[in-house]
């Protein structure tokens, strides 16, 4: 004779069910911690195009990324308050003077919160370069920016071929450039 | 034998003033030095990938301050963090202070910046100092040896931008 099923026969013992809720829970705590929202390691731009952008500088004319198309572009994402940046800043002016002719373009992007000590800083140095603040936005858009310093190489044809993070070695970011600016074609 | 007469040493204008720029050379030099990050006691340090652990068991019994920059934090932070910075200048520091006047001194609170390498980083110490001269018991700093992105996100312990 057929038995009716038992109404518990198919759900686990308790130790069992109460080890599916605990898990069930940290599942849940695990989602909400990486849900919605969330950001992930960037994948790397490198051999992409770069995201174009267009941002008021602060000497109040527009730095549009495409207008600096057949250059090749060094991009600083920087801050006052950062002391590696404040050491390579010097020397990219050095390099707009001498490689400026040959088609080389320095683009910085602060990301300090407000822009009148970025304003005292330029004036300070002397910067030869156009300086913007940066967005959030912008940055995630680069593939995730931070820390500072970060510099990208972007080539002739508006392809990213270099990122350094961090404190660099400015003669390997100088080689970098020279071998980018010996490729003239467009 | 000549004398040293430290009156006639001092009289001498050349000398007074040499006298000054080595007093504010060194004044400054400590001034520096006592914001450095290195000067935060190591018992109060906690790792990435502990805090990270801490979190998944317990993502709300700590109050998690950002003490650098907006922008970096709008970009990416630990999920829950509040933006309480930069603490590197007063206007930073007067964030600080407010959001944490009315906790108790007891308050488990984690500060952590991440703008720049660990030795460089202008605004962790500051926040530190202040949130010890409140008398502040239970902070701990985060240990962010190279930056946020580097020690944190790309580690896959999770972060969150602003909405």
């Amino acid at each position: 004779m057929a038995t009716a099923p038992n109404a518990h026969s198919s759900c686990p013992p308790p130790l069992i069910r109460s080890s599916i809720r605990r898990g069930i829970a940290a599942a849940i705590v695990v989602c909400a911690f990486f849900g919605v929202g969330s950001v992930h390691a960037s994948d790397s731009l490198i051999n992409h195009r770069a995201p174009v952008f267009s941002l008021p500088g602060l000497d109040h004319t527009r730095i549009n990324l495409a207008h600096y198309r057949g250059k090749v572009v060094l991009l600083n994402f920087w801050a006052t308050w950062c002391a590696p940046c404040r050491i390579e800043m010097p020397r990219f002016a050095e390099w707009q003077n001498r490689y400026g002719l040959h088609g080389f373009q320095v683009i910085a992007i602060s990301i300090d919160d407000d822009d009148p000590p970025v304003r005292a800083f330029v004036r300070k140095l002397h910067l030869n370069y156009p300086v913007a603040m940066g967005t959030a936005h912008l940055g995630e858009r680069y593939g995730g920016v931070l820390g500072v310093p970060v510099t990208f190489l972007i080539d002739r044809n508006g392809i990213v071929r270099s990122r350094f993070d961090g404190e660099s070695d400015l003669h390997a970011v100088e080689a970098e450039v020279r071998k980018l600016l010996e490729r003239k074609e467009p | 034998m000549t004398k040293f007469h430290l009156r006639t040493f001092l009289s001498n204008s050349f000398t007074r003033r040499t006298l000054l720029a080595v007093v504010l050379m060194a004044l400054s030099s400590a001034l520096l030095c006592a914001q450095s990050a290195s000067t935060i006691p190591a018992g109060v340090l906690v790792q990435p990938d502990a805090l990270h652990s801490e979190l998944l068991v317990n993502p709300h019994a700590t109050l998690i301050l950002q003490v650098g920059s907006r922008m970096l934090f709008d970009e990416a932070h630990i999920p829950g963090a509040e933006y309480a910075g930069p603490a590197s200048t007063p206007a930073g520091l007067g964030v600080l202070r407010t959001r944490v006047n009315s906790l108790s001194r007891a308050a488990s609170i984690v500060l952590y910046c991440g703008c720049c390498p660990w030795s460089h980083c202008p605004n962790i110490a500051p926040a530190w100092n202040l949130l010890h001269d409140m008398g502040f018991s239970s902070v701990r700093v985060l240990y962010i040896a190279n930056n946020f992105g580097t020690d944190w996100v790309a580690h896959g312990y999770g972060a969150e931008r602003s909405q």
